[in-house]
């Protein structure tokens, strides 16, 4: 386990991926900056259909910035806290900035200008002295997810059943535009580390690896200078290589560890858990400051935003006042999307709230992102699998795709399929690839309880066919011949159910 | 039972594509094939040129009766240019002297049966410019071993005029004082197969005028310009290393072993790589994405087999240059290689189970 | 003379050969193509198609006497799985032997059941439980949505509900 960090600074170059225009320097101009306070917020509760959350305030509650005012079933003890000071007005389905036009079920808050803190929001410290399950527990408490976009409870992540030998703190943002988790760790490495090692404690492990990419070299170097100032043991900073998609939790396995985490696996196979450097950051704040998670750290960058930078946000706040702090639009005709350009989506509106998962917000111009082209037959160039980081063959899945052949899909493993988009990245055809995927990885959820139900029906039926069969047979053998066997099954059948006799009436 | 078929979904990520489409990619091939091209016109005289003029136009012309009788969307599929490409590659391969209906019957053929019968574009099985060339080649033997002499430097030599050129390939006759007995000549491939199978020695063949340093006079010329064409292609990512490396090694392992165990009768690997079609097959032909296999190692594989293939066939066929015959022959195998070729996916592989 | 005899005589004995074979293997083939046809089917053993089940239904069209688009439940999609592995037409849905939709569930209401026991005989996969004079009640995870225990209800207490997504 000791090889990953001596991977700085020659990273090992991985034969997938694609490299992309990075336009980081973009919103790299100046530091993080502090979002003024919104005047409404809207706070998800059902951000992902997998994990509802059940608020525990109700219209026309007055709340306070920290107080819980949700909380997620199960034993967990996940919660959501208050991003600001205000007034709960409803809680209603509103549009939310998640694929597929979903609306989830929001607190809306009305803010009253101020920012007073619940009292529970008290610096932790020392957390060395809170056991494991007290670390998990506070974490839990203050609504702490994955900041890097898939949601999943911090908490959770960190009760691991299996042992884990390595903690990696994934800081290799390969996508295009981002740059909130670089600037953090630019201007915040101590709270990365920080949290770092109190998810170690909280894991029972003693290795983290921060991961950077080679071409942060200064986030690499207050990382550094930050380490050396600290006494935290065990934790220490590796490069890879500048490769979209170098950041993507398998590929970045891959890339540090040279093991593959198995198809329909998890990182906790191999002893390994991966943590977001901004979850690091989360987690740090909540143990130094008292501050339960209630913000988060956007890029708001883009040709067509006035002033695009790192802007510390609170949760729920509307983007159009995210825009407004950024400088505005500086033009009318401008498209919005959530995410880098390469996994991201496209949003049709501004009024939608900034989401635990908002790492990034493109305001951009109509000549910055490819128009839709037409598709063109594909010539089977190969540059998809040749670039896929799944070592797919989107060529091949294509046309089982399209042939809506979900044993072929199957056969080729269409699940391992991490959406990145390299293939459509790449396709001289302009074939849209990434999305085909995505829905056959849906419709293979059914196809295979199609499949079972039918084995299963198929068995049934057959039972059902023998025993008629015998029946009939019985009954031509001549059922009068023997009527008290008839009666007697009878008998035993409501023996067996315990209940009353059927001559009773 | 649910429906599992998929159409193209609407707006989706990836919001930013390459720049580089299949019609820049065919716009590529044919300017990397211009240093050749102007190389064979200075050997060769301006015969190629008329071919190329009369390939590609057969070409459009086909590829559009062709698309407008499937009812496909003219612009979107002539704007690709692979048509021109199969045209100029077909033209490429055939004699500098070629009769003009000859090519034009060769590019429908290529066009027609070998692209469009497939279902077009991106669904061809065979390469569509090796197919129209050994439909010629099978129907017309005469006519396409019929090779001009190269122009040399040291001997007092005129070249066929424009004019002349012109008129042979529209009329298929020379201009009086011209034979095409007289001025014809077998390529080297052509003559080393002949003259060896009359029992004469490597040595004493290539004391013919026809060939240079390594293969045949001038044609090493336009090798080089060929592959020099194929590095560009290389460098911009159009095409990739597999199929140019498979190919030339095949060829010139078989030949390196053959000439060490008799330089008498086997010629050197020299002359293999720099005679006849093998390194516009290596960077040109065999690298057509469409009929070859999709995967890395799919492609060495057919690399090879092209390249061995064609070693064979030169060496113990009964036609002297066996690349068409050979691409054609590895184009057949591809569904098998690319079957057999599959990467494992990721967190499928052995130490993962 | 000589030569057409022989000739005769190996075409005879091959000929023999090829009878003898397709006699006695054409059941194992046959029997093989038939599960090969029923794996495709849906199994709703709906018998819609006019079969008592799929596997009939499966046997009829290999022996020629049904054609390929008669299952309802499984609609296009079976058609053509049907089609490309036995190299006949795809036709579209014979929608006399009913309309494709989509999955559902048997539902009985149990406070109407009166515990007659007359669905329980006719579910081809067993899916009701039950005894007479007992309320019944459908199991959701074997239950095909064949609408076979619509008719013998007497007090129509069953209700066909479209299956949940994910169930």
């Amino acid at each position: 386990m000791s090889a990953p960090l001596s991977y700085d600074p020659q990273p090992p170059r991985p034969a997938w991926g694609v490299r992309v225009e990075p336009h980081k320097a973009l919103s790299m101009g100046q530091g993080i900056r502090i979002a003024p306070l919104p005047r409404q917020v809207r706070v998800p509760l059902d951000l992902t259909a997998m994990r509802v959350a059940e608020a525990i305030v109700a219209p026309g509650d007055s709340i306070l910035t920290g107080q819980v005012i949700a909380r997620f079933p199960g034993p967990g003890g996940n919660a959501i806290c208050a991003p600001v000071t205000g007034r709960v007005r409803d809680i209603a389905p509103c549009p939310v900035p998640v694929a597929g036009n979903y609306q989830a079920r929001c607190i809306s808050i009305d803010t009253a200008g101020e920012d007073r803190w619940s009292e529970d929001c008290k610096p932790l410290e020392p957390a060395g002295s809170l056991s494991r399950e007290n670390l998990q527990a506070r974490i839990a408490r203050a609504g702490i997810v994955g900041l890097g976009g898939a949601l999943f409870p911090t908490a959770d992540k960190l009760r691991t059943r299996t042992p884990v030998n390595l903690l990696i703190l994934n800081g290799a943002e390969c996508e295009p535009y981002i740059t909130c988790d670089e600037m953090l760790m630019r201007d915040r490495p101590e709270r990365v580390i920080h949290g770092a090692a109190i998810m170690l404690r909280a894991l029972g492990a003693r290795q983290a690896v921060i991961a950077v990419e080679s071409d942060m070299p200064e986030a690499r170097l207050a990382l550094k200078a930050a380490l050396a100032e600290t006494d935290e043991p065990g934790i220490g900073v590796a490069v890879v290589t500048a490769k979209y998609p170098a950041g993507g939790e398998r590929q970045l396995i891959e890339l540090l560890t040279g093991q593959e985490v198995p198809l329909g696996g998890l990182p906790g196979d191999l002893g390994i858990v991966c943590q977001n450097v901004a979850t690091a950051a989360a987690v740090s704040d909540l143990f130094r400051q008292g501050r339960p998670l209630i913000s988060r750290i956007v890029t708001v960058t883009g040709n067509g935003i006035g002033q695009p930078g790192n802007f510390e946000v609170r949760l729920g706040t509307p983007l159009r006042e995210l825009i407004a702090a950024a400088g505005g639009y500086a033009q009318p005709d401008c498209q919005l999307y959530m995410g880098g350009p390469m996994m991201g989506i496209a949003l049709d509106s501004d009024e939608l709230p900034v989401t635990e998962a908002s790492n990034c917000l493109i305001v951009s111009t109509p000549e910055e992102m490819a128009a839709p082209r037409p598709e063109f037959p594909c010539i089977r160039c190969g540059e998809c699998s040749r670039v896929c980081p799944a070592r797919l063959m989107p060529q091949d899945l294509l046309i089982a795709c399209m042939a809506g052949d979900a044993e072929r899909q199957a056969a080729l493993q269409v699940d391992a399929c991490i959406e990145c988009g390299c293939c459509d990245y790449v396709c001289p055809s302009q074939i849209a690839l990434t999305a085909r995927f995505v829905q056959a990885k849906a419709q293979q959820r059914h196809w295979r309880l199609d499949q079972a139900r039918a084995a299963e029906a198929r068995e049934r039926s057959d039972a059902h066919a023998r025993r008629q069969a015998e029946r009939a047979a019985q009954y031509a053998d001549g059922p009068k011949a023997d009527p008290a066997s008839g009666e007697q099954a009878m008998k035993d059948l409501m023996a067996r159910l315990g209940q009353r006799d059927p001559t009773d009436d | 039972m649910t429906d599992h078929r998929s159409a193209s979904p609407g707006p989706h990520a990836p919001h930013i594509r390459t720049p580089v489409g299949v019609a820049l990619i065919m716009r590529r091939v044919l300017y990397a094939l211009a240093p050749a091209l102007v190389a064979y016109v200075w050997f060769f005289g301006f015969g190629i040129v008329f071919n190329i003029i009369i390939a590609v136009v057969a070409a459009l012309v086909t590829e559009t009766v062709c698309l407008r009788v499937r009812g496909q969307e003219l612009p979107v599929f002539l704007g690709d240019y692979s048509a021109v490409v199969t045209g100029v590659l077909l033209a490429f391969a055939l004699p500098p002297l070629t009769p003009w209906w000859i090519t034009a019957l060769g590019s429908v053929f290529a066009i027609a049966v070998a692209k469009q019968a497939y279902g077009g574009v991106g669904n061809n099985l065979f390469n569509p410019a090796m197919a129209g060339y050994v439909a010629l080649l099978v129907s017309f033997p005469e006519q396409l071993t019929n090779w001009l002499p190269p122009r040399m430097g040291d001997l007092d030599y005129e070249p066929l005029s424009l004019l002349a050129s012109l008129q042979f390939t529209l009329t298929g006759a020379l201009p009086a004082g011209f034979s095409l007995d007289a001025i014809a000549r077998a390529t080297p491939l052509d003559l080393m197969q002949n003259e060896l199978g009359q029992m004469r020695t490597v040595e004493e063949i290539r004391g013919s005028f026809l060939f240079g340093d390594f293969g045949g006079r001038g044609w090493e010329w336009i090798g080089n310009f060929i592959a020099l064409g194929g590095f560009w292609l290389l460098t911009r990512g159009i095409i990739r290393w597999h199929i140019p490396v498979g190919v030339l090694s095949g060829l010139l392992v078989c030949a390196t072993v053959f000439f060490l165990i008799d330089s008498g009768i086997h010629p050197s690997p020299g002359f293999h790589l720099f005679s006849g079609g093998a390194l516009l097959c290596a960077f040109f032909i065999a690298t057509d994405p469409v009929s070859a296999p999709s995967t890395e190692r799919g492609r060495l594989i057919f690399g090879v087999g092209i390249g061995v293939l064609t070693y064979v066939i030169r060496s113990w066929g009964s036609y002297p240059d066996g690349i068409a015959f050979a691409v054609l022959l590895m184009n057949l195998a591809v569904p098998l290689i690319d079957r057999y070729t599959q990467p494992t996916v990721y967190g499928t592989g052995a130490s993962n189970r | 003379m000589l030569a057409v005899v022989v000739l005769a005589g190996l075409a005879g004995l091959a000929g023999a050969g090829l009878l003898f074979a397709a006699g006695r293997l054409r059941t194992d083939a046959t029997a093989q193509v038939v599960n090969q046809v029923d794996e495709l089917l849906p199994q709703s053993q709906c018998a819609q198609c006019g079969y008592p089940g799929c596997r009939p239904y499966a046997a009829a069209i290999v022996a020629g006497e049904a054609p390929i688009n008669r299952c309802a439940p499984g609609g296009d999609s079976t058609i053509q799985a049907l089609s490309h592995l036995l190299q006949r037409e795809a036709l579209p849905l014979d929608t006399r032997f009913g309309e494709h939709q989509p999955a559902q569930l048997a539902l009985i209401d149990e406070a109407l059941c009166i515990g007659c026991a007359r669905c329980l005989e006719v579910c081809p996969v067993d899916a009701i439980i039950g005894a007479p004079r007992f309320m019944h009640t459908v199991l959701q995870d074997a239950c095909t949505g064949c609408e076979l225990c619509l008719p013998p209800c007497p007090v129509d207490c069953i209700d066909l509900v479209p299956r949940p997504p994910d169930s």
